[in-house]
Formats: structure tokens, C-alpha cells, sequence
């Protein structure tokens, strides 16, 4: 193998990436262009650095499932119910003069018990998957119904609102200028980087998403593996309630429920194998931030959000035509 | 001499630099029964799609039908002059009834717009008499063995008045005795004049069916042979233009005992087997397809539990109730669908290496270490000394004999005692099958004990030490190999 | 060869079983409904029932008619709500008839289809990727450039429902009528006609389909344009019914249909499904959620017990499957 040979092996490996960010360079050239002084004044960025990372967590619990070759519908309506059992606990425990010690202690539970139900809700979804052999949509399509359902009985539709304020740090506070979300959402990419690409159960995702039968005649455990990858696709729908909660200081059975369908639009946009087996964190990431750019961008110029939804939708249909193009190329 | 369907006349299709065929003629007689024969890339399945018009040849090159020249040879023109082509996929709809996809190439060819069901059943029954088989028409196609789909597929192509039926590798998946009836059903076709031109591997078929053999290889066509002209030797020599010649191994001495089973019994499988295997011995598991030998070794690899018995490696009992417990025994197993089930084709060929010992390229803090998986990676490749432009191609990018070492390697990777082949030969070439049995002697001379799985007697007395015969889920004899003939092996087999 | 002579095909009968199954859980639940609550099998009610859901039985047949192709379709309630803006912004400024507001809605629907069926044959990509990406298109486009405003004032001729009317009974409304037609439609071209079978050839087999000469393309154009079309009947229905035209009324419930439909015995991986099924498939979860009404539990417990039924069912199903796979080939052991 000659070193030309190698480098553009990885050009070519990372071309998909490429192509994202020459999109996203442009797009960013667009409206910097369009509103000058705007766009890019730090106080629109910091706002689009608060927007992105709700979505962006739910987006890798999205991917990594379907990385798999599966799908998870299940992940909005199984945030909303962490989200009402959290507010739920805090609402109920917390006294306007409660001492730091006391509070902080009823915080900790009220995540120990919201993350817990992520991933049983994660458990249930890997077991019927690998053990009844449902279809990954199928069976996630009807834990999303049953949660939905149970969320709402909880909360008979109601609002739970006034949260501990130090719990709204989560979703409001900045830390040297970068709001803290967003510093959530970058340790989730890392985390679930690292994990895809360095550990075995990432390697097994990817195995499996290409061929479920001869990853297990390798000796890998495929139900293990399955359950796994749901139950930490539960843990970071979990993760991203825990925003949605303290960035709108309360809990409801129907939030973000716009968001379930874009997550596996950004996942595909980011280069997400719709059949499994390929895709990458960075891809996903760069096409986060392509939906936010698009979104504040048109905000900005006092342009209807609805737009914004039939933009991402003809993107995501030109970056695939783009893939079409480049395979009938080679 | 009998009349001429098809003439083909100094045919050559150049494919970018790659000159698939060289001047090829080739031809057919009416009702003959025609075979086809050529290693992998030899230019068959090209020869194939040019007759059948999904190709068409580089100028110079001609297409007679009935003595007639057809110029723009197009798919939809070589149904009409009656060739049809049955893959090897068969090309059914599992969803629809018998009867529906026997009139399916009918119906879409007549262009009606509504669906007579009345007609398409009886459409049926009157096609399957023409041949003298009977299947019933209403069930659907997903409920029938392999066997009786092909008998489908015939039929299919029969009622879209075929005068020349095309099968790809008919019989890789069918029983010795649903080979017999797919013969049977050759022979009535060419009572009613209708010509079949065969691709096939197995001499014993060819000799059992065709009159004609023609051989092809690297694009050029070596000749035209009179199948009764043949033996085993000349057409491998014909097909790749070497000698290959082997010395029987001598019956085992040894008596170190790697794997004994004991009694082991699977209800609907197999009952009371007994099985030693020693230390660097290469044992032959033959019999029919459906005598359970591929669910005995799956048992032994934990894929298929067994009801009763039990299972030793190194004399330490095991119950292997997964892949993960027999990897951890030492037992390796190339699974005979390379596929479906050997190899995630899509993936590197790296990662497919290490998928078996993934614990093994771990850094301290139990991540994957990239050093490791590429000493590793390349430690492999070196020694079965694979082909691939790099670690990271996908595995489907590689030739067939490439892959099947991809698959030894990653289970060499483990480091077994044991090391099972289900039909490590099918479907690749006879260079190929070269090597891999002498991959298969070296790791035997090193001391792994190896289970072959296979249907070939030659393959059995040839690369083994020991021939078990199974047959209806028992182990109904055990034979130094040597000491076999093909002869004796084929009648033990078939209980003649 | 092994011949068969049986004249009952084994999946055949699983399939009918499945059905059967369906049916006397249907049975089962309206016994239980009734004798609880006696005003459930009256026939106000049952046909107060399937009225006030037969914009989302329409959608389910073209829903129906796409599984059975081997695909999905997601964007049929952006469509069905694109079709009910174009409509009635039609008929309540310039006027019409009946019959024009349905064509006028089925038309708008075929339009959209045909964009779906177009993307997913030549992009190559999934279907359900593609309708996702166009449900967003479809429904921000139309938001964007009516304003998301709520249409009233429809003209006289479009609030009468009734067609004919029996005495005190609701009669024959529009509503049911369409409903009954587009599913005898439905069935008669899945059954009977070349078309058909084409679909569930393409369901069945891809690639076979295309070598035996079955236009792929022709068969996905008719299949997402169909799709389409009922999802531009059924909305020009829940306007008929409603008198308004609101921007969220159909969004949101995709998944739901889909639900229904796979609770009746289509399969996503394309090639079966039937009209019966669906109807029983539907039927069930209106039902479920009609007697739990009836029964004065809140509303809030009717997603739980849909969820529950479907990942039952669906669960069954898939484990006998699982189970088939498992036990692979049988052998004739000799004893």
C-alpha cells in the first residue's frame, strides 16, 4: 500500500464528514452574509448553544439505536415520563426553606429515580426486541404509545411546574459564557464517541447493525449487546428530559413530541445507515448544528419556523440525492 | 444431426479492461441437455447473461435462434424466442401461491389488467402435468422446501413456453433424493423437446443428466466433451489448466482425545452419537443432506443444545448453551453459509478478524486498542496470506476463496482445539478448494483437531483421516478414509 | 419428491387463524363491553363509533396498500392536511359541489404521492427516511405559507352530511359512504386486479418482480399516489365532519394508523396484509377505546391499554415466528 494510496483512504473515509461541513461552512457564510453583525454576534450563538442540546441528546439516543438497524420511538415519550416522575418527586418534596444539604439530597434522588426509569424503560425495549423478536419499530412504536399513556394518566394532562431553582441550572446556566446544556450534550457526544469506537460493545453495534447472525456465530452475545445499546439509548433520552425539565421549569406528557421524527432526520442527514452497521458521532453532530443554523438563521431574518421544518426536510433530501451522485460516480 | 436452437458465434464482451469472454461459439441442440462448466470468473455467468439478453456481445459476435440471426438481443426478446433463466435465488414470491407465481410471467406478459384466479389455478395444474409433477396450488410459495420451489420455478418457466430452461446451480441446496426427481423432471422436459442448459459443479450430476459438457475458463472456451468422455481428474484439469493430485493420509495413530461425545441426542435431529476426535486428526462427517450433521456440529458449538449426553474437550466436561461457552472450550466453527452467517460482508475485513477475540486487543483501561487489532489483523493475513488491497476493505470486495480464508483466520484468531468446517468447499473454485485443503492439512500436522463436514466423497477419503457416515440422525459407520473407495463411500452414503 | 396433496396450505392457515384470532378477541371485548355497559351494542353507538373514525380507517387503507408494497409511508397526514387547506381555501372562495371537494382534496393527495413515489424510487433511500423528510417538507411549506390559520365558513352544500336519513337513524352520512367505498375499492384492487398483484409481488420480491418484467417504478407511483389519494378523501371527510380546517387535526396520529394497520396483520417487511385484517385491526382499538369511554374511565387510560394491546399482539405474533425459525429442519430420527 503506497501513502497516497493511504491518505486518500481517509479522505474518502472521512468524505461524508467533508461534504457536512462544506454544507454547514456555506450555510454559515449564507446568513453571516444576509445579516451582518447578527448572525454570529456571540448572543445569538450562546442561544443557538441553549436550543441544540435537548434534541442533540435524543438525537444519539436515536442513532446509536439505529446503528443497530433498529429504531427507538419510544425515546420522547420515555423522557416525558422521566421527567414527570423527577418533577413529581421535587415538586412534592421540596419546601421554599429547605437547607442545601436536605435539597440537594432530594435532587439526587429525584435523578437517581428518573434515570433508573430511562433505563428500565431501555431494559424492556431491548428484551422484547432480542427475546420476542418484535421489530425494533414495532415494539418501540408501542412503549411509546403505552408510556404516552401512562404519563398522561399520571398527570391527567396537567403541567408540573416550579422546580427547585438550583435543579434550573441544568438547562439555563452558563458557565464562562457556554451554557451549561451544551456542555451536557458535548460530554454525551465524547461518551457515546468513545464508546462506538473504543470499546467491544461499540464494534458489536456496528457487527450487528451489518449482520445480526454472523456477529452471534462470532461468539458475540446479540441479545446482550441489543439490550445494551437500548437501555443506553433509554439513559440518554433520560439525560436529555433532565434538560427539557430545567430548561422549562416543569414536566408534561406531550413535550417535544415534534422532536421524535427530526431525530432520525438529523441521525440520516449525519450519515446514519438507515439498514445500520455505519455512521459516525461527528456526522450526527455536524448535522445538529446544520438544523440549528438553519433554524436560527431564518429566525433571525423573521422567517415563520414552519419554514425551517420544510428546510430540513429538502436537506436532508439533497444530501441524500449528494450520496446517490457520489456512489453512481464511483 | 438433431436440429440447432441456439447458436452463438464468436462472442466476446469486453467489460472496461476486463475481456469477460473471447470469441466464444457455443451451441445448443433442441431438447438437448447441455451443461456448463468454468471456475469462478471463467465467463459463464457473462456467456449466461448475454443468452438471455440482459447483456448484449461486443460487435462481431452473433445470436442464432432456429438458424435465425436476432440482432438486438434484449431481455424481453430471448422470452420471446423461449429462453428462460432460473437463478439460483429461484426468483420467487414466498408471499403468493403456487399457482400464482407458476402464471405470473404469463399474466404480466399478456398485459391483462384484472386477475382471473380461475384461470391461474387451472393454468397451473395443466403446467405441472405437462411434467409430471403435482404440488397443491394454493399454498404459499414460503411453506415449500427448497426442492419442491424449484419445481415451482420450472414450472414458471415451462409456462412461458420455454424452449430452453437456464438453471444456475440447481442443486447446491437439494438432498441426494430430490436431486434424483430434479433429474427425473430434466428428462421429461427433454421428452417435450425443451432444452436445459445446466450449471454445475458436480460430475456425478453432470454425468447422471447432460450429453454435452462445455468448459470455459479465463473467457475462452477449451472445448465441447461428450459427457460420458469424463472423469472427475480431466474436467478439474479442464477448468483450470492444472494437475491436482493428492496423497491420501494415512489412518490416525495418535491417541490423544481432544473432543468425545458421549450419547448425545437431540429429539428431531440426531440420537445417541458417538465421537472421538484426537489431537491434529481431521475427521469426515458425510451422509445426506437432512442426516443431522450440521445440527450435531452446531450442538457441539452451542448453537443447538442437545437433549441428552455429553460433551468433552480435553476430557473436561462442557455444556455449551452458546457460541461464547464453545469458543471458550476452544471449539471453532466455519459455518457452511458464508454469507449469511461466516461473515459480516460489508464490514473490514480487520474487524471481522478480531470480531472472535475481541477480549484479546483490549488496552489496560478495557478499551480497544488499535495497536493490538492491527498486530493482530496483520498477523492473520500474513499467515493464511489473504489478498486484500487493505484491513479496511469490505470483506465482499474480496474473491470467494479470500473470504473463506477470512473466515478461517478469525477463528484461528482463538487459538481452537477443535476447528469445525460445514462444507468449507461449496461454491469456490477448484484452485481454491486447493488451498483451502492445504490450510486445512498444516493446521491439522500443527495439532488442531479438525471436524470436515461435506458432501463429496472424493473430499472425504482424500483430506481426512477417519469418514463417519451419518445417515437419518445416526452415526451408521466409521472408516479409516484411506481405505475407502468413492465407489463404496457413494453406496454406504446411499445405503445401496 | 415430496409431493403434497393436502388442500390446505399450513401458513394459509396460521393466517386466517391470526385473523380468527383477532376476530373473537373483538367478540370477547364487545361481550364484555356489553354486558357491562348494555348502550355499547346499540346501533347509535356502534355507528357513532366508526363515523367519528372513519377519516383515520381511510387513511389506514392506503397505509394498508403501502406495507404491502414493502414500504412505509410516514407523510400521509401532512398530506391529507395539505389536501384540506387547498380544499377548502377552494370551495369556501369560489364555490363548488360535493363531488369537487373530494376531487379537489384526492387530487391534491395524488400530487404529493406522486413526489413520495418519485424520491423513494430514485434516491434509492428508504421510504420511511424519504417521508419523513417530506412530511416535514409537505407540513412546513403549508404552515409557511398559509400562516397556520384556522379555516371556518364553509358553504351550506358542504355541512350536510346526511345522505339518506331512516326515520330517527343518522341513516347513510358521507363519512360512512366513503369509507365503505374506498375499502371495497381497496380490496378489489388488491384481489382482482393485475395491479394488485403486482403490489404484493414487489412486496414479496424486488427483484424477482422486476426480472418476470413487473415495472417497479409504475407499481411504487400507483402505490404512494393511492396512498395519497385516500389521505386527501379521508381529510375532505374530517372536514365534512368537523366544518373547520385546523392545522394539528391530523398531524401526529401517523403512527397510530400504522399501529392499527400492523395490528391487523400487514407486515412491514411488505408482502402481506389484507383488507379484512385492517378492518379488524382497526376495529379492535376503536373498540377498546369506545367501551373504555363508555365505561367513564378517563381518556387518559385509553393510550395505555392501546399500547399494551399492540405490543401484545404484535409480540405474539413475532414469537411464533421466532419459535418456527428456531426449530429449523425436522429429521426423521430412526429409532
Amino acid at each position: 500500500m503506497s501513502k497516497s494510496d493511504n491518505k486518500r483512504g481517509i479522505l474518502s473515509k472521512n468524505s461524508e464528514i467533508l461534504s457536512l461541513g462544506v454544507i454547514l461552512a456555506v450555510l454559515v457564510l449564507l446568513f453571516s452574509l444576509a445579516l451582518p453583525g447578527k448572525f454570529l454576534r456571540p448572543s445569538n450563538l450562546q442561544s443557538m448553544a441553549f436550543q441544540l442540546p435537548e434534541l442533540g441528546v435524543l438525537a444519539f439516543a436515536m442513532m446509536i439505536t439505529m446503528l443497530t438497524g433498529g429504531i427507538n420511538l419510544s425515546i420522547i415519550s420515555s423522557a416525558n415520563l422521566s421527567g414527570i416522575i423527577m418533577a413529581m418527586i421535587l415538586t412534592r418534596n421540596v419546601t421554599p426553606n429547605m437547607g442545601g444539604g436536605e435539597l440537594g439530597w432530594i435532587i439526587f434522588l429525584a435523578i437517581l429515580a428518573g434515570m433508573s426509569i430511562s433505563l428500565a424503560v431501555g431494559l424492556v425495549n431491548g428484551m422484547i426486541i432480542a427475546y420476542i423478536g418484535i421489530s425494533p419499530i414495532l415494539a418501540t412504536l408501542g412503549t411509546m404509545t403505552l408510556l404516552e399513556g401512562i404519563s398522561l394518566v399520571i398527570t391527567r394532562g396537567y403541567v408540573i411546574s416550579g422546580l427547585p431553582r438550583s435543579l434550573l441550572v441544568i438547562g439555563n446556566g452558563t458557565f464562562l459564557g457556554v451554557p451549561v446544556p451544551l456542555f451536557i450534550l458535548i460530554a454525551v457526544a465524547i461518551a457515546v464517541a468513545i464508546l462506538l469506537n473504543k470499546t467491544r460493545l461499540g464494534l458489536s453495534t456496528y457487527m450487528i447493525g451489518s449482520n445480526i447472525k454472523a456477529t452471534g456465530f462470532s461468539g458475540i452475545n446479540t441479545n446482550k449487546v441489543t439490550i445494551l445499546v437500548y437501555m443506553i439509548s433509554g439513559l440518554l433520552a433520560g439525560i436529555a428530559s433532565l434538560i427539557m425539565m430545567a430548561r422549562f421549569n416543569s414536566a408534561k406528557a406531550g413535550y417535544g413530541s415534534s422532536y421524535l421524527l427530526v431525530t432520525v432526520l438529523v441521525s440520516v442527514l449525519g450519515g446514519i445507515n438507515p439498514n445500520g452497521g455505519f455512521g459516525k458521532v461527528s456526522g450526527v453532530f455536524i448535522g445538529l448544528i446544520l438544523l440549528q443554523v438553519i433554524s436560527s438563521g431564518l429566525n433571525l431574518l423573521g422567517i415563520s419556523q414552519f419554514l425551517t421544518l420544510a428546510l430540513w426536510g429538502a436537506l436532508l433530501l439533497g444530501v441524500e440525492a449528494l450520496r446517490l451522485a457520489k456512489r453512481r460516480v464511483r | 444431426m438433431a436440429e440447432k436452437l441456439l447458436e452463438l458465434r464468436n462472442i466476446s464482451k469486453r467489460f472496461g479492461g476486463v475481456l469477460a469472454l473471447d470469441s466464444v461459439d457455443f451451441e445448443i441442440e433442441k431438447g438437448e441437455v447441455h451443461c456448463l462448466v468454468g471456475e469462478n470468473g471463467s465467463g459463464k455467468s457473462t456467456l449466461i447473461k448475454i443468452i438471455s439478453g440482459i447483456h448484449s456481445p461486443d460487435p462481431g459476435g452473433e445470436i442464432c435462434v432456429d438458424g435465425r440471426r436476432i440482432s438486438h438481443q434484449k431481455s424481453s426478446n430471448s422470452v420471446r424466442e423461449g429462453i428462460q433463466v432460473i437463478y439460483q435465488d429461484l426468483s420467487l414470491f414466498p408471499n403468493l401461491t403456487v399457482a400464482e407465481n407458476i402464471a405470473i410471467s404469463s399474466r404480466v406478459e399478456t398485459g391483462k389488467r384484472l386477475m382471473n384466479w380461475k384461470e391461474t389455478e387451472e393454468e397451473a395444474v395443466r403446467t405441472m402435468k405437462k411434467i409430471g409433477v403435482s404440488l397443491d396450488t394454493r399454498r404459499e410459495v414460503s411453506q415449500l422446501s427448497i426442492a419442491e420451489r424449484q419445481i415451482v420455478a420450472i414450472c414458471r418457466a415451462i409456462n412461458a413456453n420455454a424452449r430452453l430452461v437456464i438453471m444456475d446451480e440447481p442443486t447446491a441446496s437439494l438432498s441426494k433424493n430430490e436431486v434424483q426427481s430434479l433429474i427425473k423432471v430434466i428428462n421429461e422436459l427433454q421428452n417435450r423437446e425443451i432444452a436445459t442448459l445446466f450449471v454445475s459443479h458436480k460430475l456425478d450430476e453432470i454425468m447422471a443428466v447432460a450429453q454435452r459438457v462445455t468448459v470455459l475458463r479465463d473467457g475462452k472456451k477449451v472445448g465441447v466433451f461428450d459427457a460420458s468422455e469424463l472423469t472427475r481428474q480431466k474436467l478439474s484439469y479442464l477448468m483450470t489448466g492444472k494437475e491436482f493430485e493428492y496423497t491420501k493420509l494415512p489412518p490416525y495413530s495418535g491417541d490423544e482425545i481432544v473432543l468425545e461425545v458421549r450419547k448425545l441426542s437431540r429429539t428431531g435431529n440426531y440420537k445417541e452419537i458417538d465421537l472421538k476426535v484426537h489431537k491434529g486428526e481431521i475427521v469426515c462427517i458425510t451422509g445426506l443432506m437432512g442426516s443431522g450433521r450440521t445440527e450435531l456440529v452446531l450442538s457441539l458449538f452451542g448453537m443447538n443444545p442437545p437433549d441428552e449426553g455429553e460433551i468433552f474437550v480435553c476430557g473436561r466436561k462442557i455444556n455449551p448453551t452458546g457460541a461464547v461457552d464453545a469458543i471458550r472450550a476452544g471449539i471453532a466453527y466455519v459455518p457452511e453459509d458464508r454469507l449469511q452467517h461466516g461473515l459480516v460482508m460489508n464490514q473490514p475485513v480487520g474487524k471481522n478478524i478480531v470480531l472472535t477475540v475481541l477480549k484479546r486487543i483490549l488496552s489496560r483501561i478495557r478499551f480497544i486498542s488499535k495497536a493490538k487489532e492491527s498486530m493482530e489483523v496483520k498477523r492473520w493475513i500474513e499467515e493464511l496470506s489473504i489478498k486484500v488491497p487493505s484491513v479496511d476493505s469490505p470483506v465482499n470486495t474480496l474473491s470467494g476463496g479470500n473470504q473463506q480464508r477470512v473466515v478461517i483466520a478469525k477463528w484461528l484468531a482463538i487459538n481452537p482445539k477443535v476447528l469445525i468446517l460445514d462444507s468449507p468447499t461449496v461454491g469456490i473454485d477448484v484452485a481454491a478448494k486447493d488451498s483451502i485443503y492445504r490450510i486445512i492439512r498444516e493446521l491439522a500436522a500443527e495439532g488442531i483437531s479438525i471436524i470436515m463436514i461435506t458432501d463429496e466423497a472424493e473430499e472425504a477419503i482424500y483430506h481426512s483421516n477417519t469418514t463417519y457416515i451419518m445417515s437419518a440422525g445416526r452415526i451408521i459407520g466409521k472408516y479409516n478414509s484411506s481405505e475407502l473407495t468413492e465407489k463404496e463411500l457413494y453406496e454406504k452414503i446411499n445405503k445401496i | 419428491m415430496r409431493r403434497s396433496t393436502r388442500s390446505n396450505s399450513g401458513l394459509r392457515k396460521i393466517f386466517v387463524k391470526s385473523e380468527f384470532y383477532l376476530l373473537l378477541v373483538i367478540v370477547a371485548v364487545s361481550l364484555l363491553f356489553t354486558i357491562m355497559k348494555p348502550s355499547f351494542l346499540t346501533f347509535t353507538n356502534i355507528y357513532g363509533m366508526v363515523e367519528s373514525n372513519s377519516f383515520l380507517a381511510i387513511m389506514a387503507a392506503g397505509v394498508l396498500v403501502v406495507l404491502i408494497s414493502g414500504g412505509i409511508d410516514i407523510s400521509f397526514t401532512a398530506i391529507a392536511t395539505v389536501a384540506q387547506y387547498v380544499m377548502a381555501t377552494i370551495v369556501i372562495r369560489w364555490g363548488g359541489n360535493m363531488f369537487l371537494a373530494f376531487a379537489i382534496g384526492g387530487a391534491v393527495g395524488i400530487g404529493l404521492g406522486l413526489v413520495n413515489a418519485l424520491l423513494i424510487y430514485f434516491l434509492r433511500t428508504p421510504s420511511i427516511i424519504v417521508t419523513i423528510a417530506t412530511m416535514n417538507l409537505f407540513y412546513g411549506l403549508l404552515i409557511f405559507i398559509s400562516g397556520g390559520t384556522w379555516i371556518y365558513g364553509f358553504p351550506m352544500w358542504f355541512m350536510e352530511r346526511n345522505l339518506v336519513r331512516f326515520g330517527d337513524n343518522p341513516g347513510i352520512t358521507i363519512p360512512i359512504l366513503v369509507l365503505v367505498l374506498s375499502f371495497i375499492l381497496t380490496w378489489l384492487i388488491l384481489k382482482y386486479t393485475a395491479l394488485g398483484r403486482n403490489i404484493y409481488a414487489v412486496g414479496g420480491n424486488q427483484e424477482a418482480a422486476r426480472r418476470v418484467g413487473i415495472s417497479v417504478l409504475k407499481t411504487q407511483l400507483f402505490v404512494y399516489c393511492y396512498m395519497g389519494f385516500l389521505a386527501g378523501v379521508a381529510s375532505t371527510v374530517q372536514a365534512n365532519m368537523m366544518l373547520t380546517v385546523a392545522p394539528n387535526a391530523l398531524m401526529g396520529r401517523e403512527l397510530e394508523v400504522l399501529a392499527a394497520v400492523v395490528l391487523g396483520g400487514a407486515s412491514l417487511a411488505g408482502g402481506t396484509g389484507s383488507i379484512l385484517g385492517t378492518i379488524l385491526g382497526f376495529g379492535l382499538i376503536i373498540i377498546v377505546q369506545n367501551g373504555l369511554t363508555l365505561l367513564g374511565i378517563s381518556s387518559y387510560w385509553h393510550k395505555v391499554f392501546v399500547g399494551a394491546i399492540i405490543v401484545i399482539s404484535v409480540g405474539i405474533t413475532a414469537y411464533q415466528r421466532k419459535l418456527r425459525e428456531r426449530k429449523g429442519a425436522i429429521i426423521n430420527v430412526e429409532e
